[in-house]
């Protein structure tokens, strides 16, 4: 990508095709950019030339942060890189910390986080499918999506006490033992939810007006979407199958049995499929997790590095002694680095944390999958119309926090 | 758990595919190795950071052929202070590595991988515009995060985490 003005009105403009072109600014107040996603278009009539996301809008120093807190400290500022998916956030973080340590986790935990994970993805995906096809003119399929999502979000508030912010994973397990009658209403959730999804799939997969917006638009190719660093459905949905969770498996995945979408197309038509057809795949994983939750404790045999449960540090010296020395201490992380990549709903998320031995992180860096997909964007909308640049958007299914940082 | 001691020694390493393509090809560019929680970590040297790239991504046993990350660390006020960090991934085979370059502090520049990877764009500004190490040859440097008229990188270890400077 070339550099090329940005401003609107730049005296002395000078654009690829001389005169016959125009600058446009989309965003960063606009509603399908499902954020503050800045595009500077350079367009000939209806058709983009060239196209130039402007970033950086919702930039709060994440990182920067990270490093002046303690490691159990971060857990919060990760839920609020990705807003649709905080648990997946949390996750890599604490599998990071936890590999730094040398931490083991107990099973009960380990399926608990799958659980949760992939309800979250469950979450993400409906908040991408209603408004995705809100851009495309699909009104209705936004209600659907969010009825289902209000239910997953009260599973969240259930567990954590929080229904978007959930910090539910913690370093060396999870936070909270999930409450009486928790897994019998998943349960109802899952058995229903394959229901919704086929009434999405009525609403929009055969539908003339979606299929004429979607098929053959914006099409990225399997090599293009390698080099541009695509991942995760974007993809999927170009021929290459990889999926994270399969091949290298985390949190014990590998004892889940699951498809892994792939589609050749390459357009937002088969983005979308690659998504819808993951719903069915993640609520296929919710049910096998309900069957087969293992007992026990849900945090690591650690007690410098894992807070006691609250009952014991009522009563014993020892857990408040560790309790008040986590809390105003920390706990020393040896030194070393890691980078922890799990697949997010939006694709490879990693988390590199290096230690220097201290309480406090040295440096925390997040490979958001967003950031990755942007760069595909400008590539997909190149000689497509002005109407379709939404539908790419959507399709690669950005979330600008997770982006900006 | 305990966690098992780090081995850094190239002799002992040459069984991963990124290290053994790089002993074949140029044993002088590799600095060091090293081998931790299951990662494996290679030092390049700052002028063949390209080339290498390009070696692996070619490589047609295991084609290193995505850039997963590319990210920076500030050790100041230790020299060489900075160290930009490439992660790879081999799509075929799955495999991971982790590169290492270091760098001075006093003028931090290093050639772009944007050729060998077009996706390598953003991370190198965002490199550029929060810890100000220069990439030669990339198409379009500029800050990506903070506004253009921002003075100093953040993330710098030097830079306050509150206040004003």
């Amino acid at each position: 990508m070339t550099d090329f003005p940005t401003a609107i009105a730049e005296p002395g403009l000078e654009t690829a095709s001389g005169d016959q072109t125009m600058i446009l600014n989309m965003g960063p107040q606009h509603p399908s950019t499902h954020g503050v996603l800045r595009l500077v278009l350079e367009i000939d009539g209806e058709t983009v030339v060239r196209l130039k996301p402007e970033i950086g809008y919702l930039h709060t120093g994440i990182e920067k942060t990270c490093e002046a807190k303690f490691y159990q400290q971060v857990v919060p500022l990760t839920d609020r890189i990705d807003y649709l998916c905080p648990l997946t956030n949390n996750l890599c973080y604490c599998l990071a910390v936890e590999k730094l340590l040398g931490l083991e986790i107990p099973p009960k935990a380990q399926w608990m986080r799958v659980l949760m994970n992939e309800l979250t993805r469950i979450n993400s995906h409906l908040v991408w499918l209603g408004t995705h096809a809100m851009d495309l003119g699909a009104m209705t399929v936004f209600l659907y999506c969010f009825r289902e999502r209000e239910d997953v979000l009260r599973f969240f508030e259930m567990v954590s006490g929080q229904r978007m912010m959930t910090s539910y994973f913690r370093i060396g397990g999870l936070a909270l033992e999930p409450p009486l009658g928790f897994f019998e209403k998943v349960k109802k959730f899952a058995d229903r939810f394959p229901g919704n999804v086929d009434e999405y799939e009525g609403l929009l997969t055969g539908n003339p007006i979606f299929m004429m917006r979607t098929k053959g638009v914006a099409q990225l190719g399997a090599e293009d979407a390698i080099a541009l660093g695509a991942c995760g459905p974007t993809l999927r949905a170009s021929g290459v199958d990889i999926d994270l969770r399969r091949d290298a498996p985390y949190t014990g995945y590998e004892n889940f049995k699951f498809n892994v979408p792939v589609r050749t197309e390459g357009d937002v038509f088969a983005r979308y499929l690659c998504r819808v057809a993951e719903l069915r795949e993640s609520i296929g994983m919710v049910q096998q997790a309900l069957a087969g939750m293992p007992e026990g404790p849900i945090k690591a045999d650690s007690p410098k590095v894992v807070l006691p449960d609250r009952e014991k540090m009522k009563t014993q010296m020892e857990a408040l002694i560790y309790h008040f020395k986590i809390i105003t201490e920390g706990f020393a992380v040896p030194a070393g680095e890691v980078y922890q990549a799990i697949e997010s709903p939006r694709g490879e998320m990693g988390y590199y944390v290096v230690s220097d031995g201290t309480a406090k992180p040295y440096r925390v860096h997040m490979r958001g999958p967003s950031y990755a997909n942007l760069q595909t964007l400008s590539k997909m909308c190149e000689g497509e119309l002005i109407a379709d640049v939404v539908a790419a958007i959507g399709s690669i299914d950005v979330v600008l926090g997770d982006i900006d940082r | 758990m305990p966690l098992a001691p780090a081995i850094t020694n190239i002799e002992e390493l040459k069984s991963h595919p990124a290290l053994g393509r790089l002993v074949e090809w140029n044993v002088s560019v590799v600095e060091a190795v090293k081998f931790d929680r299951d990662e494996l970590t290679i030092w390049i040297a700052k002028e063949s950071i390209r080339e290498v790239c390009e070696i692996l991504r070619d490589f047609l046993d295991c084609p290193f052929n995505y850039l997963a990350d590319l990210t920076c660390l500030d050790w100041s006020p230790s020299e060489p202070r900075f160290e930009v960090v490439y992660h790879l991934l081999s799509i075929p085979t799955k495999e991971r590595v982790r590169l290492k370059v270091r760098l001075d502090g006093s003028s931090p520049a290093i050639e772009s991988v944007t050729s060998v990877w077009p996706s390598a764009n953003f991370y190198e500004r965002e490199v550029f515009d929060l810890f100000g190490v220069r990439f030669t040859g990339h198409p379009n440097l500029k800050r990506i995060m903070m506004p253009d008229d921002w003075e100093g990188h953040p993330l710098r270890k030097d830079y306050p985490v509150e206040g004003y400077r």
